[in-house]
């Protein structure tokens, strides 16, 4: 019941080393094509990836581009690909990328604007069209309406999505069908249409059927070991395409 | 140069700025222009929960709540204003349900509801269940329904606008609203955007500390963007510091946690608090928990291979709860420090978090160019204004119930205005003063670097006007900041393009920053007495007799370095509670 006190030994002081970032570089106003450059920059083991690339703009070259807002892995700023996996920068420390070179690059599947930078349009629009909203019938309660714990425990998993779109562009199917809807508005689906206060998810599921809705889903779980929230996306769209099959939420 | 015209626009798509689009894009054509995606804002990093009254699941009052409102401010809170918010704070709950926020819910169905630091039954009795709450993503999910009723409603958003000036045109010696500026992220291009009135919800300025929870962009564009315009800044000396940040980050682990049952212990295991708040403990208010935990420190109890750092510890609390009422900050221990909440104790130091102050409104949220002039068609809600429901301390939890309930009014009281009255007319050149403010960063030869500026400004602000400031540590920071301010004219701007220039922002939000620390410091300098989060260990009391009213910053007119700000002093609204010593 009661803690140990000294629970770990003080740490060790950990010193920094010198990393290599090799970023892929696109300056829309220069460039043709995007290039690597390479930088070296002293960061401690701890330091998040997005330290480093902060470091590098602040020290080194004011023209880095990438987004970044919370620091800690709430806004979905920062999703990049990074040593070919797609993480939040924020999110991923220096001492779990191993020892070697760090590459850096941005989404795959969205249009580059700049560096690090995508164009988020087409993403926010297939979230849009799915009627990411509570939608009820019936008349309004004059308090809260009513959910059991369990009732809300069926869709957690997907209200815990930041939109950070690491599961949309890591999937191979929207890399060539840019048509497809893509996980993440899949997942922002899912979770409204097993929401028992939702009405609307007849209409939803009809949307989802459209062609370029789930059944494109080929189940790789890329968008699963992509997401940093730890949503299991790829589960969610198994579920969302039973109901379509059985018509039953 | 474009021109867009519009009656409403809103400035800023967090918290407070959605929930005024809400009701304003349904009564007036509205626009919000916001230089993040609005999904990134940082209403979505609250964590612990929103405190209403709803009596769920033990007896409550709003005026209970409105009393912990008032003392949890000690004292400097306009009562007025206090009693509107939490008496609807409870439709400002069951609004979001309605709209489908996911809380998380009784055995009933009903919203459940935890303790929280300074809420209290009674008038301070015993700690109360007020705060309803979604496990410890509270903001998140406000923010994600906000999103979601907006895609509904078809709020029109320009994403990644950069809002940087407010034009303000003068007709029979009054100021009046004409419109704002803005940068475009994406191109470059300057936008004027001519509109009746104009609502600023563009969230606080924790980026003028090192050790911070707030996100690498609130940099105070709104409170600096109106107080260039010659509008007053109200109480900037009383920013709070959040007692449990994560040691050396300063990322958030919520005061849910301690509403939990988490307890603060020194390097010897003491759980100190009960020393400083024999009543309620570690739920003490935030600056009461933040100097414990400093004088901790600085006695030489605290932890770790510095000893500068005091534990959380709930390890005595079962796994399963842990993970199912505070599941991200267990994970942001574990990823940024290592360390598991459950078995482990966590690492924690005071981080700087939230402003009191801000632009001053009067509680219908209308912006106010002095203590009672209101500035027509100009609206300001949420952590970027100063009604001032938080006084010198915000209890946890108000600010998710401010931006909620302030920016609702805003939205209402904005679009009613441009539905009764006509554009102002623009000036000659609406957006001279912004072009020759990009122009001239981008141009700069010097070789001032904007990272290293705001290092050494973070630097002293940790050190010198923190947790507890004194005359000497206080005067230290101006001189620095001024020397800061003369690099600052120096810089250099690396990026020359057009294109995402984020360089070129930085640099025009580091210019923000400069002037929003010079506020602070100032106010703080001026204010020769403690009280709630403005800690002057040369001035340890409260002094009611000299300082029972709110400061009004305004900036004396000069060219860059060269200006100044003057102090003023503006009457603290009292109703129902006369000062009492504050104890728990
Ligand atoms: C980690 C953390 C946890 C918290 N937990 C709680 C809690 O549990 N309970 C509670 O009550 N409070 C909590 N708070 C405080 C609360 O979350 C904030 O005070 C509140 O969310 C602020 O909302 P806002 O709408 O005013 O600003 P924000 O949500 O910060 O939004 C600001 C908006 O303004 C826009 N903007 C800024 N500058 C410009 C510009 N120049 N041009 C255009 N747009 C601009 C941004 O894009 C953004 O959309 C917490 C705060 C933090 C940091
Ligand atoms: S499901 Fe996960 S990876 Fe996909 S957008 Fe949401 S948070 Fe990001
Ligand atoms: S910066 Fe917010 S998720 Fe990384």
């Amino acid at each position: 019941m009661t803690a140990t006190l000294e629970p770990t030994e003080a740490p060790a002081r950990i010193e920094p080393r010198d990393v290599t970032f090799k970023i892929r570089r696109f300056i829309p106003e220069t460039d043709d094509d995007p290039h690597w450059e390479e930088y070296v920059v002293s960061a401690y083991p701890t330091d998040r990836v997005l330290d480093a690339l902060m470091k590098i703009k602040g020290e080194q070259d004011g023209t880095l581009t990438f987004r970044r807002s919370c620091g800690h892995g709430i806004c979905g700023s920062d999703a990049m690909r990074i040593n070919g996996r797609n993480r939040l920068a924020c999110k991923t420390l220096i001492k779990d990328l191993g020892t070697g070179e760090i590459t850096v690059e941005a989404i795959k599947g969205l249009p580059l604007e700049k560096d690090l930078v995508v164009d988020m349009e087409p993403f926010f629009a297939a979230y849009r069209a799915v009627k990411p909203f509570l939608i009820t019938d019936g008349h309004e309660p004059t308090k809260e309406r009513l959910q059991s714990a369990e009732e809300r425990a069926v869709f957690d998993d997907t209200t815990k999505c930041i939109l950070c779109a690491a599961c949309t562009t890591s999937c191979p199917v929207f890399w060539t069908d840019e048509q497809y809807f893509g996980p993440a508005a899949i997942v922002a689906a899912h979770r409204f249409i097993f929401d028992s206060r939702d009405a609307g998810a007849e209409a939803r599921l009809e949307i989802l059927n459209e062609k370029e809705g789930v059944w494109r889903c080929r189940t790789t779980f890329n968008c699963t070991d992509a997401c940093p929230r730890g949503i299991e996306v790829t589960k969610a769209i198994q579920q969302v395409k039973r109901a379509l099959i059985f018509r039953r939420v | 140069m474009q021109t867009h015209r519009f009656d409403v626009v809103i400035v800023g798509a967090g918290g407070a700025g959605m929930r005024a689009a809400l009701e304003s894009t349904k009564r007036a054509r509205t626009a919000v222009l916001t230089k993040l995606y609005p999904t990134r804002s940082h209403t979505g990093a609250a964590q612990g929960g929103m405190c209403a009254a709803l009596a769920n699941v033990e007896e409550d009052n709003w005026e209970w709540h409105t009393f912990d409102t008032v003392k949890g401010g000690d004292y400097l809170v306009d009562q007025d204003a206090a009693e509107i918010m939490c008496k609807e704070a409870i439709d400002a709950v069951i609004d979001l349900e309605k709209m489908g926020l996911p809380f998380n819910r009784t055995p009933e169905g009903r919203i459940d509801q935890r303790r929280f630091g300074g809420h209290t039954r009674n008038h301070g009795e015993a700690a109360v269940r007020r705060s309803c709450y979604a496990a410890d993503r509270t903001g998140h999910m406000i923010l994600q329904t906000l999103y979601q009723n907006c895609v509904k409603e078809g709020v029109e958003f320009y994403n990644e606008f950069y809002v940087l000036d407010l034009i303000l045109v003068e007709r029979d010696g009054r100021k009046e609203t004409a419109g704002v500026v803005a940068y475009e992220l994406a191109t470059g291009a300057i936008h004027v955007f001519h509109a009746k009135a104009v609502i600023f919800a563009t969230g606080g300025y924790g980026k003028v500390w090192k050790t911070t929870s707030n996100a690498h962009t609130l940099t105070g564009d709104g409170m600096a963007i109106a107080y260039r315009r010659g509008l007053p800044l109200e109480d900037m000396e009383f920013y709070q510091f959040h007692p449990t940040g994560l040691a050396g980050l300063g990322v958030l682990l919520t005061e849910g946690a301690r509403g939990e049952g988490g307890i603060l212990r020194n390097a010897s295991g003491e759980r100190f608090m009960e020393r400083v708040a024999p009543t309620i403990k570690d739920l003490a208010p935030r600056d009461m928990v933040a100097r414990a935990m400093v004088a901790e420190v600085r006695e030489g109890r605290g932890a770790g291979p510095d000893k500068d750092y005091v534990y959380l510890d709930l390890t005595h609390l079962p796994k399963e709860q842990i993970e199912a009422k505070l599941p991200d900050i267990t994970e942001f221990a574990r990823t940024y420090l290592g360390v598991d909440p459950v078995t482990e104790l966590v690492p924690v130091f005071p981080t700087a978090h939230y402003a009191m102050g801000g632009i001053p409104t009067n509680v219908e949220t209308e912006v106010l160019s002095d203590n009672d002039t209101v500035v027509p068609g100009l609206y300001a809600a949420g952590e970027v204004a100063c009604v001032s429901v938080h006084g010198a301390n915000r209890l946890g939890t108000n600010s998710l119930l401010d931006i909620n309930v302030f920016g609702r009014r805003a939205g209402i009281a904005a679009a009613d205005f441009a539905n009764s009255h006509d554009f102002a007319p623009l000036p000659e050149d609406p957006a001279a003063y912004t072009i020759s403010l990009v122009e001239g960063l981008r141009s700069g030869a010097g070789g001032e670097r904007v990272a290293a500026i705001r290092r050494d400004l973070q630097q002293t602000m940790d050190l010198n006007a923190q947790v507890y400031r004194t005359e000497a540590t206080l005067k230290e920071a101006f001189t620095d900041i001024q020397e800061l301010r003369r690099r600052y004219r120096h810089i250099a701007v690396q990026d020359k393009g057009a294109r995402y220039n984020t360089d070129l922002l930085e640099a025009i939000e580091l210019g923000f920053l400069l002037d929003l620390a010079e506020v602070t410091v100032v106010g703080a300098l001026e204010r020769k007495e403690s009280r709630g989060g403005h800690a002057r260990e040369d001035y340890p009391g409260r002094d009611d007799v000299n300082y029972m009213r709110h400061t009004m910053a305004y900036r004396i007119p000069g060219a860059g370095d060269e200006s100044g700000v003057r102090i003023d002093y503006k009457p603290v609204t009292i109703t129902r509670y006369q000062p009492m010593e504050r104890k728990y």
